[in-house]
């Protein structure tokens, strides 16, 4: 018990570490907003920021478990080539293999979240580290998504199943509404939950958090497991948004998925990190690449502004902090 | 302890060639030679005076390239950034060239270049402490938007004569194996004998303890950082002028071959272990059996599954290896 209070102590500190952080997110996305509305009428009507949720659905929904992973001091770099393979084992098992698309779209899930338990698996048991077990996994999963469907793209689905990715729910974009669910629980297991709680003591220190009786392999077999499932999903929702089903699908998304998370303030390290951070980040991501592309800035120039941002966000975290333990 | 001393001590010829033949170069090479042997025998045009040509010219600058990075693994440290700004530094001097600079400017200037943008990433990681992969991360999107925004993807051609350093031939061998070659003993002998090589393998090793012994980890990541422009930029320069034509974008997976020759040459992700002659055969293996499925008869597209199993084969090997060496004797 004495143990639970001093963890809740340290937590208590960093939360406040992280806070600041969110903050200074929080005065950049409102202060870049208002530059961007003044710029043009078209960026803050409700119909674009509804369109920009529809674009940001699939990097967002695979940040929540990249926060989780990131937190315990792992990584998972192999999400954009789980979201390929599963687009891709989408399209060929409801076109080659003849299955209903409704099993095949369980069958793309679960083919992600496999490929997520593999890396959890080879992470916890073979104790391969995070980074180099999904860099192996991030060309082994891309390599059978290019190698089973040799290339060909798969196109020709029922309307119906343009409603996950094209479609609306009461005016809003149906992978919104999956959206906030999943940030909701996501949000609730983290900062409610001892699993949650655990995965900070598992980044602070995994020793430490073994010898206290949490169950740390489970955990991170957990999290990895997940983040697959995401990927799998988000491999869905992204075939039924553009209508067709190719090998090279979520290519350098982790990049977009970790800026994203970093950006939001969970620290690489681990032990710091929150899932608010992590929503503002790819909000702000999402609406500076729009914002800047309606200005006129050519699509490729806002990727140097996102690399700007975030390497500024984090000195400037840095700095601020810095000068705080400097102070004290 | 007591067991494994006398065999240290006096060395059984067979113990020495064990031992010889357990080290990740000695099984790079191996595997190099078996896949030419067995896929020349399916195919004799693979063994072909033009087609072993195409492999060591056309992935010369990959080898070159993963020994900076290498060392920046070495270290401790990663870079994502490498692709990209093979991507920039290839443009620059493509540009240069033809824009009547001279020839021996448009070859230096990418490694001045490439130094100071790693030289600034070094600084970052160095003395800001912000983790490599953050600042790499954000390097490579202001450098692949960089690119695709200043030169909209627009091949440079009517390159000048003798721009094309790749594309000598002294001694009827191609330049870029020259590189290769001296670059990579040089940069073995560096990294096993002077004492700035030494102490990258202690920072990447253990940081505290490297600073106890009176070893700058600022100053080493900081040289790390420099010396793995300069060879990105030479790496540039033979990948700029090895064609007719630049293409100026980021060759796609660029980063991702290179660190994965590092990687499979035995540079451990956790840093402190590997040579740079490893991930030099590593990166001539990955380019033999891309080469190699087509003679094989395999769809080319299986390539990335097979260096996906591949890394994945060599750093379960290593690891099972270290934990027989821990826990063994």
């Amino acid at each position: 018990m004495a143990m639970q209070t001093s963890s809740g102590d340290s937590t208590a500190a960093l939360r406040a570490v992280a806070a600041r952080h969110e903050t200074l997110l929080l005065a950049i996305l409102v202060i870049s907003l208002a530059a961007l509305a003044t710029q043009s009428d078209r960026f803050l009507t409700g119909e674009n920021i509804l369109n920009q949720g529809r674009l940001m659905a699939e990097v967002a929904l695979v940040a929540l478990p990249m926060t989780f992973i990131i937190i315990t001091a792992g990584i998972d770099l192999s999400v954009g080539s789980v979201l390929g393979l599963s687009a891709i084992v989408l399209g060929v098992s409801w076109k080659n293999l003849g299955l209903p698309l409704e099993l095949a779209m369980v069958v793309a899930v679960l083919t992600g979240t496999a490929a997520g338990f593999a890396n959890g698996w080879f992470i916890t048991r073979i104790k391969v580290p995070p980074l180099i077990m999904t860099l192996a996994t991030l060309a082994l999963f891309r390599g059978l998504a290019e190698g089973i469907s040799q290339a060909r793209s798969v196109r020709g689905y029922p309307e119906w199943f343009f409603m996950l990715g094209q479609g609306e729910v009461l005016g809003v974009p149906t992978q919104l509404w999956i959206l906030v669910v999943a940030i909701a629980v996501s949000w609730v297991v983290l900062s409610r939950t001892t699993f949650g709680r655990s995965l900070y003591a598992i980044g602070h220190n995994e020793t430490a958090a073994r010898f206290s009786g949490i169950p740390v392999d489970r955990y991170k077999l957990a999290i990895y497991t997940y983040s697959g499932f995401m990927a799998g999903l988000a491999g869905v929702i992204f075939v039924s948004r553009v209508s067709t089903t190719r090998s090279d699908m979520g290519t350098g998304l982790e990049l977009d998925v970790i800026a994203a998370v970093v950006l939001g303030g969970t620290s690489i390290f681990g032990g710091v990190g929150t899932i608010t951070g992590t929503v503002i980040g790819f909000v702000l991501i999402q609406l500076l690449k729009n914002g800047l592309a309606i200005t006129g800035v050519k699509g490729d120039a806002t990727i140097v502004v996102i690399g700007t941002v975030l390497i500024l966000s984090i000195l400037i975290t840095n700095f601020v902090q810095r000068r705080r333990g400097g102070d004290t | 302890m007591s067991l494994s001393m006398p065999i240290a001590a006096a060395p059984h010829p067979l113990a020495a060639l064990k031992r010889l033949l357990g080290t990740q170069e000695a099984v790079l090479l191996l595997a190099i030679i078996l896949l030419f042997v067995v896929v020349g025998l399916i195919n004799p045009r693979f063994v072909s005076d033009r087609n072993l040509q195409s492999i060591f010219l056309g992935n010369a600058y990959i080898a070159v390239a993963a020994i900076g990075m290498s060392m920046v693994i070495i270290s401790g440290n990663i870079d994502i950034s490498v692709g990209s700004l093979i991507g920039v530094l290839a443009t620059i001097s493509g540009s240069l060239a033809v824009n009547g600079f001279p020839i021996l400017v448009c070859w230096l200037v990418p490694l001045v270049v490439g130094a100071l943008v790693t030289g600034f990433m070094g600084l970052l990681v160095a003395y800001v402490r912000i983790p490599a992969i953050v600042v790499s991360l954000g390097m490579l999107s202001i450098l692949k938007g960089g690119l695709i925004s200043v030169t909209a993807g627009a091949w440079i051609t009517d390159l000048p004569e003798g721009f094309h350093l790749s594309q000598m031939k002294p001694l009827g061998l191609p330049m870029p194996i020259y590189f290769m070659v001296f670059l990579t003993l040089g940069a073995a002998f560096w990294m096993r004998y002077s004492a700035t090589g030494r102490a990258i393998y202690a920072v990447g090793g253990n940081a505290e303890a490297a600073r106890l012994s009176g070893i700058s980890r600022e100053r080493t990541i900081m040289t790390v950082f420099l010396i793995h422009g300069v060879f990105v930029g030479i790496a540039s320069v033979l990948f700029a002028t090895q064609l007719s034509i630049i293409q100026s974008t980021v060759p796609p997976n660029l980063e991702l071959t290179i660190i994965t020759a590092s990687v499979v040459g035995g540079v451990s992700i956790l840093g402190g272990t590997g040579t740079v002659i490893g991930s030099t055969f590593a990166a001539i293996l990955l380019a033999a059996i891309g080469s190699s499925l087509i003679f094989v008869n395999i769809s080319p597209y299986w390539l990335r599954a097979v260096q996906g199993v591949l890394i994945l084969l060599t750093v379960l090997a290593d690891l099972f290896r270290r934990r027989r060496q821990a826990g063994g004797r």
